[in-house]
C-alpha cells in the first residue's frame, strides 16, 4: 500500500479564492438586455409577495421589465410584440452605490 | 434508429451500400451510388423538396447521431458516405444561399447584430402554424403536428451542439449556457428532447427516434439536415449560430399558442409542459443567442457576419416553406403527412 501524499490536493477554489465558486454562493449578476428582460445568473431565490419561493426551473432566468408578460415575473417574449424600448445604456460604468 | 424507407434511386443505393461491410466496400455498389447521386443532383427540380436526396442525406447524417439499426457504425466516416454528403451539401447550401431572403447586413457589433436579428425575426411574416394550432387544429392535426416536429425535437439541441468545439471565447460560453438548459441542466427528465417524448407519449404517439421518418415530407427532412450541415462544418459556424438565434427568437410566443391548442383539445400538463417550458426557456435563450452568441461571434470574427444572417435567414425560409405546406394541407382538409410507401422496398 502506498503512503498517501503528504501534500493535500489543492481544491481549485483555493487557487481562485478571490473568485466565487461556480454554482455555490455565486454572487448574483443581473444583466439588462436592451429592449428586453433582465437576465439573472448566480444563486438566488425569487419569492412571491407572501414570501414563498418560486421554484427555479433553470440556472439563468429572464425577468420581465416591460410589464406585459403572461408568465410574470418571468419574461415570455411579449415585449417584442408591444415594441418595448429601453433607454440606451450609459456609455461609462456608473459609480457603485455604497456597499 | 430503425432504417427508414428509401424514396428514390439515391437513397435506395445508399441503403444497399450500408448493408455491406465498410471494410469490404463493394466497388460496384459505391460506383452506382456515385453515378446515381451525380445524376440526381443534376436533374433535381428543387433540392429542398427532393425526397430522394434529402432522405439520403438524412440517412448519412443519422450515422452521426443514433446510428442506423443493423448498419455498421464504421460507415459514419467512410469516404463513400462523406462523398455523398459533400455532393448533396454543395447543392443544398447553394440553393439556400440563392433562395433564402437576406436582410441588409448591419455593421459587426453586439448591439447592431442583435438588433438586426430581432428586426429580421420580428418581420417574419411566415405562415402561422401556431395560430392555427391554438384556434383551429383538430386532434388529428395536432397529432400530425407532433409527428412532423418529432424529426428534430427528439434530438432537440443536438445539431447545434456540434458547434461548441468550433467556437471560441464569448460565443462558446453563450452556446454552452443555452445548450445546458436545453439538456435540462444535466437532468435527464428535464432534457427538452425528453420532454417532447413525454408529450408524444401523452397523446398516444410512439416517441422512438425516427419512428415517423417515412411519413414526413422532404422539407421536414431538409429542415433537420440544414441544421446538421451548418453544425458539423466548421466553415459554417456563423450559420449555425445565426440559425439558433433565429430559432430561439421565433419560439416563445408560438410555443404559448401550441400549448393553448393542446389545452383546447383537452390535454393536460403532461402533454403541454413541453410547450409551456419553452415559452419561458426560449425567452431566456433568445437574448443570449442574439447578443452573446451571434452578436459576439460576428464581432469577434467579422468575416462570419454574413453567415450569421445566412443561417438565420435559411432557418426562417425553410421552416416557412414547411409551415406553408402544412397549413395548405390542413386548410384543404388533407393530411400534412406523406403516405409511406408500403409496397416499395429496395430490390
Ligand atoms: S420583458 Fe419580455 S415579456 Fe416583458
Amino acid at each position: 500500500m502506498t503512503e498517501p501524499d503528504e501534500q493535500p490536493a489543492q481544491r481549485w477554489d483555493d487557487q481562485w479564492a478571490d473568485q466565487p465558486a461556480a454554482g455555490a454562493d455565486e454572487p448574483v449578476s443581473i444583466t439588462a438586455y436592451p429592449n428586453g428582460p433582465l437576465l439573472v445568473r448566480g444563486t438566488f431565490e425569487i419569492l412571491t409577495p407572501s414570501g414563498e419561493v418560486i421554484p427555479p426551473r433553470r440556472k439563468t432566468v429572464a425577468l420581465c421589465r416591460c410589464g406585459v408578460s403572461t408568465l410574470k415575473p418571468f419574461c415570455d417574449g411579449s415585449h417584442k410584440a408591444i415594441g418595448f424600448k429601453t433607454e440606451q445604456e450609459p456609455p461609462a460604468p456608473q459609480p457603485p452605490l455604497s456597499a | 434508429m430503425r432504417i427508414p424507407q428509401s424514396r428514390g434511386p439515391v437513397s435506395a443505393a445508399l441503403l444497399e451500400l450500408l448493408k455491406t461491410s465498410p471494410t469490404a466496400a463493394e466497388t460496384d455498389l459505391a460506383t452506382t451510388l456515385r453515378e446515381l447521386t451525380a445524376r440526381a443532383l443534376g436533374e433535381t427540380a428543387d433540392i429542398l423538396q427532393d425526397d430522394d436526396l434529402q432522405t439520403a442525406l438524412f440517412l448519412a447524417y443519422e450515422l452521426r447521431y443514433s446510428g442506423l439499426r443493423g448498419v455498421d457504425d464504421d460507415w459514419e466516416w467512410h469516404p463513400e458516405v462523406l462523398a455523398l454528403c459533400a455532393g448533396i451539401e454543395l447543392e443544398f447550401e447553394k440553393a439556400l444561399r440563392e433562395r433564402a431572403p437576406m436582410p441588409e447586413l448591419p455593421a459587426p457589433g453586439v448591439e447592431s447584430v442583435a438588433a438586426a436579428l430581432f428586426e429580421l425575426t420580428g418581420s417574419d411574416t411566415g405562415p402561422s402554424v401556431s395560430r392555427y394550432m391554438a384556434k383551429k387544429a383538430t386532434d388529428e392535426q395536432a397529432h400530425e403536428f407532433l409527428i412532423l416536429r418529432s424529426i428534430y425535437q427528439l434530438k432537440e439541441a443536438d445539431p447545434h451542439s456540434w458547434a461548441i468545439p468550433r467556437l471560441r471565447s464569448r460565443a462558446k460560453a453563450a452556446l454552452v449556457e443555452i445548450q445546458a438548459d436545453e439538456y435540462g441542466g444535466g437532468r435527464f427528465d428535464r432534457m427538452h428532447s425528453e420532454l417532447f417524448a413525454r408529450t408524444m407519449r401523452g397523446v398516444g404517439l410512439d416517441a422512438t427516434n425516427g419512428h415517423y421518418v417515412d411519413v414526413v415530407p422532404a422539407i421536414t427532412l431538409a429542415s433537420s439536415n440544414m441544421m446538421t450541415m451548418f453544425g458539423s462544418h466548421r466553415r459554417l459556424r456563423g450559420a449555425i449560430a445565426g440559425h439558433l438565434a433565429a430559432f430561439e427568437m421565433t419560439s416563445s410566443q408560438p410555443n404559448r399558442l401550441y400549448g393553448n391548442g393542446f389545452r383546447r383539445l383537452g390535454y393536460d400538463k403532461d402533454v403541454t409542459f413541453y410547450f409551456d417550458e419553452h415559452v419561458e426557456a426560449d425567452a431566456v435563450h433568445e437574448q443570449i443567442a442574439a447578443r452573446d452568441l451571434a452578436g459576439s461571434l460576428a464581432t469577434d470574427e467579422p468575416e462570419l457576419l454574413e453567415d450569421v444572417f445566412f443561417g438565420a435567414a435559411s432557418g426562417l425560409f425553410v421552416d416557412g416553406l414547411a409551415g406553408t405546406q402544412q397549413l395548405d394541407a390542413w386548410t384543404a382538409g388533407t393530411s400534412a403527412l406523406r403516405v409511406a410507401d408500403t409496397a416499395s422496398l429496395p430490390a
